[in-house]
């Protein structure tokens, strides 16, 4: 049996590394363009110093000037300064599944074929590609059950919000979008679900959870009338209780004209288990990077692939991708649609990873993800239940967690006043990726919230448990030492924070901040 | 194929012994006992119709690239399309950083773990804001669109105006994700253009300024192939309207054209693609949105931006969040707009392409690709037939008129497809007012034989 090892002498890459304006030389650079051969210089001259004066940039930009190697390595310093997912015990990021992203997918990307080829072509010089989204489209058709998908957002926000477009485009189609102007939403679905609906242009309603933890099936009920656009609810929320009233929602909520939306960034748990449809939802949306074993690139490139009933698909964003029995094509012609989200089709990269991941997994091996996630989950309780002053949201409800938990450090903060980021930050010390606490309102108090999905170890579920046990005690006994925390990470703690929120302290990029802070 | 028979290498605990351990742990007979927290009636009983799966590495390998090998790509063939997605060469630098597993597969962590991605970051937006002139930009957008449209609302709520107007020379694509995400809170108005110069009426601007306005938009270059050589005078009526003025820039181009913000833009947006993503059928964009450092315009961002603060270590450069306040992740609805996941990585590659460029290197790209594009458009004027629809100066994007070759673009196309050549964009459907004509595309990685055979190719199809 493989050892299970808590780094207790972790060192994270501390560079102290410049700012990339300070490793600048005058005269010095990193590359050179290719030059214009003699004949077309002779033919055409200075064609910059004819550009009409308005045009013409009179002060250089005040870019770093680096040479390549100096470049390299000052990128590589700040990458080693970086706990990418691949390289760490990334339980951590909870509600993000935070799998193996398989290095295949990255050698594919690089192929001509995928590389280099242009999103204009015409369609019969990308046949490869558009088959590519055609058959990924399948498989999360098959996943949720749903009719038609459109693979164009770029994430699961975006996706999200493509939900809300879509729906004030049926309800507008239908002369009542003027009526139904609330979106019913739950405080333990992702911000975005009330944040995409009121972007669009809806008044949102967020139900809170009953004594079980679950959404409050009679709130929702009560809150369901004539005004109803749609509900947006994730099943399981983010602390990994299923919903079991999810189809009695659904109907409340289609008893009075509203349609059903299904935000499943949490699916990886439920694949061939549970899906939309038999729940009876109009739509749902997959965050591709997130259960099709795609990188999360620090917050993309990603693919959120948005479904419909066949009913709804006509007001999916253009084009869609679809087959005429000889070859796949475009299809522009949607008058309904409400037009596009992102340029092209989508995010292409995450979608030929995707594809390539579920290609390796099929049926058997997308249940088996779901199945391992679970019993990871439960396993990962049973360890985080025997550590001192750990609990977990809705705790001793009777209710077998899913996929995921937030748990909480309140009797940590009661005792010890440490709470969810002096752990986070003493937990860096031991090489742990800083792990997601909630969004806002912390409904938990201090929470943590741990997915630990098919990719990880039982050795890595224990040394886990171990870093939080072996935390929660230096709390208990040197509660300074978590105040002051990391020591072994690239950064240590921040101090004066209220500068980043005050305009004449705060720079987001360097010439502000050497203007505001007296930097030559 | 039975699962049983094998231990899927990504997924560790499902060798059986193990698997077995941990259940008898929890005190569980199967996994079947977790998932009765799901009513019998919301499972799922049927089987997913999915292909075998293919479990060797190397043979998916084999089946991907064999659908990879049915895509003629730029490598090939010599590739003439751009407008919102070029063919520039990408360092081999950027391909390796993009390729660090510590960026490609981290996430949401803060900065105590991911210092790194925090600074690239703020360097990223940093040297962004060199080139459009201003000292704010935010963390990447999903992409150029996104950025425009994020900036309308944006201005939106600054002037609490509620109209937006568009150059009608603009990426209808583009228009098409600005008008969804403008809904309902703004309507959207085109603006007349010079259909031979490419360039905005300022007549009909004049006439369509409103104490409505909130932004005026303006491409520079612009979509069908031009300079807009009134980018100033854009900004100063906007302003003289009340309204701000916005500005869709290549960021490329910028070694050699004026900086929006000294012309007066209040706002300059892009696409990072240029900036070192390959073209990859569209999956290198990201958008960026420059502005002042002024609480008026930073305030209105929903997007991440990350700041330097003071650490315990005197002299440290850390990081953090700044104003997350206005962001959804902190308020839900009453946030600005949404934020998520977006391209973040995107944002690291052109923090490296921009570094190893420094303003030498896209001054000479500027000037190299403008003369490229002078000699081409010199030389496909000489063919009978082909002649330019827009006149000006242009950079890497250009139209083509081929009205007079009795030819349609989709033909000339195909044909030029028999010479391993990928030809311009047929323009005929989004503007039809040029007829038969095409966006060509040169930059930098084309050479003066590339050029050449198209010449020869576009006079044996054409003449």
């Amino acid at each position: 049996m493989a050892k299970v090892n808590v780094r207790k002498n972790f060192q994270q890459a501390r560079w102290n590394e410049p700012m990339i304006y300070e490793l600048s030389t005058p005269g010095l650079r990193g590359i050179i363009p290719p030059a214009v051969e003699d004949e077309i210089e002779s033919r055409v001259g200075d064609v910059a110093a004819k550009l009409p004066e308005s045009l013409k940039r009179k002060t250089a930009p005040g870019l770093p000037e680096v040479a390549q190697k100096q470049v390299l390595q000052h990128y590589i310093h700040l990458s080693q300064e970086t706990m990418g997912a691949n390289l760490t015990n990334d339980i951590s990021e909870g509600t993000c599944t935070m799998k193996y992203n398989p290095r295949l997918c990255e050698t594919l990307i690089g192929n001509p074929g995928f590389a280099d080829i242009h999103p204009d072509q015409d369609e019969d010089t990308v046949q490869g590609m558009l088959k590519i989204y055609y058959d990924f489209e399948k498989v999360v058709k098959e996943v949720s059950g749903l009719d038609k998908f459109s693979l164009q957002p770029g994430g699961g926000n975006h996706a999200v919000y493509t939900a809300a477009s879509v729906i004030r485009a049926y309800h507008e189609a239908n002369g009542e979008l003027e009526q139904r102007n609330e979106i019913i939403t739950t405080i333990f679905s992702h911000p975005c679900d009330a944040a995409c609906p009121a972007t669009a242009g809806f008044k949102v309603i967020t139900i809170w959870p009953d004594q079980n933890g679950m959404p409050d099936y009679e709130a929702i009920k009560a809150a369901a009338n004539e005004h109803t656009a749609a509900i947006f609810m994730t099943n399981p929320e983010d602390i990994g209780i299923y919903n079991v009233h999810a189809d009695k929602i659904v109907e409340a909520i289609h008893a009075v004209g509203g349609l059903c939306f299904y935000d499943q960034a949490n699916a990886n748990a439920f694949l061939g288990v549970a899906r939309a449809k038999e729940a009876g939802f109009d739509m749902c949306h997959f965050n591709v990077h997130k259960t099709f074993g795609t990188p999360h690139g620090g917050e993309g490139p990603a693919c959120g692939a948005f479904g419909v009933r066949k009913e709804l698909a006509k007001f999916l964003p253009v084009p869609t991708v679809e087959y005429d029995g000889e070859k796949y094509y475009l299809d522009y012609d949607k008058p309904e649609s409400i037009g596009k989200v992102r340029q092209y089709i989508g995010q292409s990269a995450v979608v030929l990873k995707a594809y390539t991941w579920s290609m390796m997994m099929g049926a058997d091996g997308l249940r088996e993800c779901a199945e391992i996630s679970v019993l990871n989950n439960n396993y990962m309780l049973h360890l985080m239940e025997q550590i001192p002053g750990v609990s977990h949201a809705f705790q001793g409800n009777g209710i077998v967690r899913q996929e995921q938990i937030r748990y909480s450090f309140e009797e940590l903060k009661e005792k010890y006043d440490i709470g969810s980021d002096d752990m986070n930050c003493r937990m860096g010390d031991y090489g742990i990726p800083w792990f997601w606490s909630s969004h806002h309102p912390w409904v938990i108090p201090e929470p943590m919230t741990l997915e630990p999905c098919e990719s990880y170890t039982k050795e890595d579920i224990e040394e886990y448990a171990k870093v939080v046990e072996i935390v929660a005690g230096e709390a208990a006994e040197n509660p300074g030492l978590l105040k002051n925390a990391p020591y072994h990470t690239g950064m240590h703690r921040r101090i004066q924070e209220e500068d980043l929120d005050n305009p004449e302290k705060w720079a987001v990029t360097w010439k502000a901040y050497k203007r505001k802070h007296g930097v030559k | 194929m039975s699962r049983k028979q094998f231990v899927h290498p990504y997924i560790p605990n499902s060798e059986p012994a193990v698997k077995k351990q941990m259940l008898e742990a929890i005190g569980m007979e199967s996994v079947e006992e977790i998932y009765k927290g799901i009513p019998e009636h919301l499972r799922f009983k049927g089987t997913m119709e999915l292909p075998e799966p293919i479990v060797s590495e190397y043979r998916c390998q084999r089946h991907v690239e064999g659908l990879l090998a049915k895509n003629k790509n730029a490598k090939e063939n010599i590739c003439f399309l751009g407008g919102g997605t070029w063919n520039h060469y990408v360092p081999s630098v950027v391909d390796t950083i993009m390729e660090r597993d510590e960026f490609l597969t981290c996430y949401v962590g803060e900065a105590y773990t991911d210092h790194g991605k925090f600074q690239a970051l703020f360097e990223s937006s940093s040297m962004l804001a060199d080139l459009t002139g201003f000292e704010a930009c935010n963390t990447p957008t999903y992409d150029w669109a996104n950025a425009i449209a994020i900036a309308c609302r944006m201005a939106e709520r600054m002037t609490g105006r509620k109209e937006i107007l568009v150059a009608g020379n603009m990426d209808p694509d583009r228009l098409l994700v600005v008008r969804n995400y403008c809904k309902p809170e703004m309507t959207v108005t085109k603006v007349g253009y010079n259909k031979e110069t490419g360039c905005m009426d300022l007549e009909d601007l004049r006439r369509k300024l409103s104490a409505d306005t909130a932004s005026v938009y303006f491409e520079n270059p612009i979509y069908v192939g031009a300079l807009e050589v009134n980018a100033a005078e854009i900004c100063r009526l906007a302003h003289e309207a009340g309204a701000t003025a916005m500005v869709g820039v290549d960021p490329t181009s910028l070694g050699i054209l004026e900086a929006p913000a000294v012309y007066g833009a209040d706002y300059a947006v892009g696409d990072l693609q240029p900036l070192g993503l390959h073209m990859s059928y569209g999956a290198g964009l990201g958008g960026f949105i420059c502005t002042k450092d002024e609480k008026e315009f930073l305030g209105e961002y929903p997007s991440l931006l990350f700041g330097v603060c003071k650490t315990q270590q005197d002299g440290e450069y850390g990081f953090g969040e700044v104003y997350y306040e206005r962001t959804s992740y902190a308020s839900r609805e009453k946030g600005k707009d949404f934020i998520g996941t977006t391209t973040a990585l995107h944002g690291i590659a052109a923090a490296v392409y921009m570094a190893l460029m420094g303003p030498q290197g896209f001054q000479e790209l500027g000037e190299g690709i403008l003369k490229r594009v002078a000699y081409v458009k010199e030389e496909l004027v000489k063919i009978p037939g082909i002649s330019l629809p827009v006149t000006g100066c242009s950079y890497c994007d250009f139209m083509v008129d081929f009205n007079k070759t009795g030819k349609t673009v989709k033909e000339i196309n195909r044909a030029l497809l028999e010479y391993d050549i990928i030809g311009g964009k047929d323009m005929s459907r989004e503007f039809p007012e040029y007829g038969q004509s095409a966006l060509y595309s040169v930059t930098e990685v084309h050479t003066k034989e590339d050029l050449q055979a198209l010449f020869g190719a576009l006079k044996a199809i054409c003449v």
